[in-house]
């Protein structure tokens, strides 16, 4: 039966050594004795929350918190679970989070706050009986306001628009596109919502229905996509057609994703929050949570570094601020 | 002729040179490297949140366990998790109660099972085969019920019973429901008829059925019990997470063979123990959990988890080699050196 034991020193020496070369780099990594805070996105390797995480990370540095980055391969909730659970067990002082599940993601939540974690959600909150506080991007106002400002100014303020969105149910979508409806009867008397297509976020079927949309409606001036989906495919569209130029093209938008029809001038500017401002927000507002200054109530006042000062809203919820525009000038500073 | 036991050595000390002694003793100097070195693993909620992660792979592992030993493998079992968690999540929505939602995922995960058996044990297809088959099958089925909504509406007392402890200890309250399982599986592998037909049919197929074992039969009854064990695991999965969605517990299944090839069952067949592959899985769950506490990547949990799987099975294969060199070897060294390089 030797065997068995050459199979237990080969196995011992494999798993010891993993977890001896894992910590002595994790020690390297997280050896401050300050306050420590996990950031938890949605998913690792998304462009969107690796600048938010620099945010963050930027924020730690003039905090001088010790903040690590965790996360799992795939945004869903089952996979967030350990995360929380793991800040849980280390104790740390604040977890800030992106959730997959407004519910899900809830009960371990709980458990991490019962051992002394503040929880702090950013971009995708969860059920605000989970969490201190949410740092919330954008209101769906401000968010429909914005796009109809950069449509209007595009077009001249008078004509015929369409709207791009993704799927007919989708809630946030159709949220945004009720309130401009209100606000284009209201605000923009001249500027008329000729149709709104549904391109299901899905590449090819926006930038088909960007196609029919241009074909039924040949006075179209400038179409609105809500998505980011929808509105990179529609620049696509248009930018290799004869409505290029003709026809403004704006909505919410990725840099990476607008950045060539930037460029080549078939997209004038596009608005989206910024994520690296979020991920600041968000540190300065586990900071605040962890020192005290704020417990989440409404009315409460942090100082957020270079954003300036911030006031808790209503249900704990902070906000960045309007959404933030997108143009030639200044989409080379952004990657994500 | 006589009677000394045809082995040279004592019980006790045969019974710590096993395979599954010596998984225990690593899990032991395992253990014993994370108190001391991983910053938290010490904790109270360590012991709790292992049981509560480990929970759905024990339980899947065990039948698992008698399917591997028959020589055969069930690759669909994370996608039976998937697929009952999607069921047991759409009937809660159509208002079905709750215990009957259970069963109905729970019987739906038992005729995965049955296409699975019949598939292997009456139409002699290779379960791997057929199995990677189902986990596409089975996976597609769940994403397309769902697509990619979730159903997390659960009651708050069925999702916190779920993760509850038993008063007072870090034993989560599904430490009983383990206990009960590990033990109904160890004494059905090695306390029954069945069970002895399992491990002869793991030996040789062949000689089984001659020497009249219903080797289909039995395939059938495993594959029906890796089905159903895998839908609660789904239940329990959706509770835990508070989460019913097509994607769930995507992978678990090698997280499962890996715990089952660690805890000493031969790939081949014929040879494991219950208490081997408790302590197999028992190892992944403490790894992963020391390397997350590290701030480890999921990648990297999942190569240091490969690279044990590959480890166990190689191993032993190794050793073996090594072993069948030597008798031919003289005891002296007097060999000529010429020799080994004959080869």
């Amino acid at each position: 039966m030797k065997f068995s034991r050459s199979v237990a020193v080969l196995v011992a020496a494999g798993a010891a050594l993993a977890l001896t070369a894992c910590g002595g780099a994790a020690d390297d990594a997280g050896g401050g004795d300050g306050v420590t805070v996990t950031m938890l996105p949605k998913n690792l390797g998304n462009p969107y929350f690796e600048t938010s995480t620099s945010g963050a990370e930027e924020a730690a540095g003039e905090l001088g918190l010790a903040l690590e980055e965790v996360g799992p391969e795939t945004s869903t909730p089952d996979s967030q679970v350990p995360f929380i659970n793991t800040s849980a067990q280390q104790g740390v002082a604040a977890l800030v989070v992106s959730a997959n599940d407004p519910r899900a993601i809830g009960d371990a939540l709980d458990e991490a706050r019962a051992a002394g974690t503040k929880v702090v959600t950013f971009d995708s909150d969860t059920d605000p009986e989970f969490r201190d506080i949410f740092v919330n991007q954008a209101t769906a106002e401000g968010i429909a306001s914005k796009q109809l400002e950069l449509i209007s100014e595009q077009i001249g303020g008078s004509g015929e628009i369409a709207i791009l969105s993704a799927s007919a149910n989708a809630t946030n979508q159709n949220a945004w596109i009720e309130l401009m409806e209100a606000q284009l009867a209201s605000d923009y008397p001249d500027i008329e919502l000729v149709e709104i297509a549904y391109g299901d976020d899905d590449d090819q079927a926006s930038f088909d229905k960007t196609a029919a949309l241009l074909q039924a409606h040949p006075d179209l001036k400038g179409i609105v996509s809500p998505t980011t989906v929808g509105v990179a495919a529609a620049a696509r569209y248009v930018s290799t057609s004869e409505f290029k130029g003709k026809v403004a093209v704006t909505g919410l938008g990725t840099p990476n994703q607008m950045r060539e029809y930037v460029e080549d001038g078939t997209v004038t500017a596009f608005a989206l929050w910024n994520p690296g401002d979020l991920g600041y927000l968000a540190a300065y507002a586990a900071s605040a949570l962890v020192d005290g200054t704020i417990t989440g109530a409404p009315g409460e006042t942090f100082e957020a570094g270079r954003l300036g000062e911030f006031t808790v809203g209503e249900d704990g919820v902070v906000l960045l601020g309007d959404p933030f525009v997108f143009d030639a000038s200044n989409i080379g500073d952004f990657d994500f | 002729m006589t009677t000394v036991p045809a082995h040279g050595s004592p019980l006790w000390r045969r019974a710590l040179l096993t395979r599954e002694a010596a998984t225990i003793a690593l899990l032991v100097v395992v253990w014993s490297v994370a108190t001391a070195s991983v910053r938290g693993f010490d904790g109270p909620l360590t012991i709790t949140y292992l049981i509560l992660d480990i929970t759905p792979v024990l339980l899947v592992a065990l039948p698992m366990t008698a399917i591997v030993v028959t020589g055969e493998i069930d690759l669909s079992v994370a996608s039976v998790v998937g697929l009952s968690s999607v069921l047991f999540g759409l009937l809660h929505q159509a208002g079905v109660p709750l215990p009957a939602a259970v069963a109905g995922a729970a019987v739906a995960g038992a005729l995965c099972g049955v296409v699975n058996g019949v598939l292997v044990a009456y139409l002699g297809l290779p379960s791997l085969a057929v199995t990677i088959g189902t986990l596409a099958l089975f996976r597609g089925l769940a994403v397309g019920l769902l697509g990619t909504a979730a159903v997390t509406d659960f009651p708050r007392n069925w999702t916190q019973a779920a993760r509850a402890t038993l008063g007072g200890t870090p034993f989560p309250s599904v430490t009983v429901l383990l206990v009960a399982a590990v033990a109904v599986f160890a004494v059905l592998l090695h306390g029954t008829a069945f069970g002895r037909n399992v491990f002869d049919m793991g030996r040789s197929k062949e000689a089984a059925r001659f020497s009249g074992v219903a080797t289909r039969r039995t395939l059938l009854v495993l594959f029906v019990l890796s089905g159903f064990v895998s839908a609660l695991a789904g239940v329990y999965y959706t509770l835990r997470y508070g989460s019913a969605r097509g994607d769930n517990a995507t992978g678990l299944e090698l997280q499962v063979i890996a715990a089952v090839l660690l805890g000493g069952v031969s790939i081949f067949g014929g040879r494991g123990a219950v208490h081997g592959v408790v302590a197999g899985v028992l190892m992944i769950g403490v790894l992963s959990s020391a390397l997350r506490l590290e701030g480890v990547t999921v990648n990297l949990i999942n190569i240091v988890i490969g690279v044990l799987l590959v480890l166990s099975v190689v191993s032993p294969r190794v050793v073996a080699a090594i072993r069948a060199r030597r008798p031919a070897r003289p005891p002296s060294t007097s060999l000529p050196a010429a020799s080994p390089s004959v080869q």
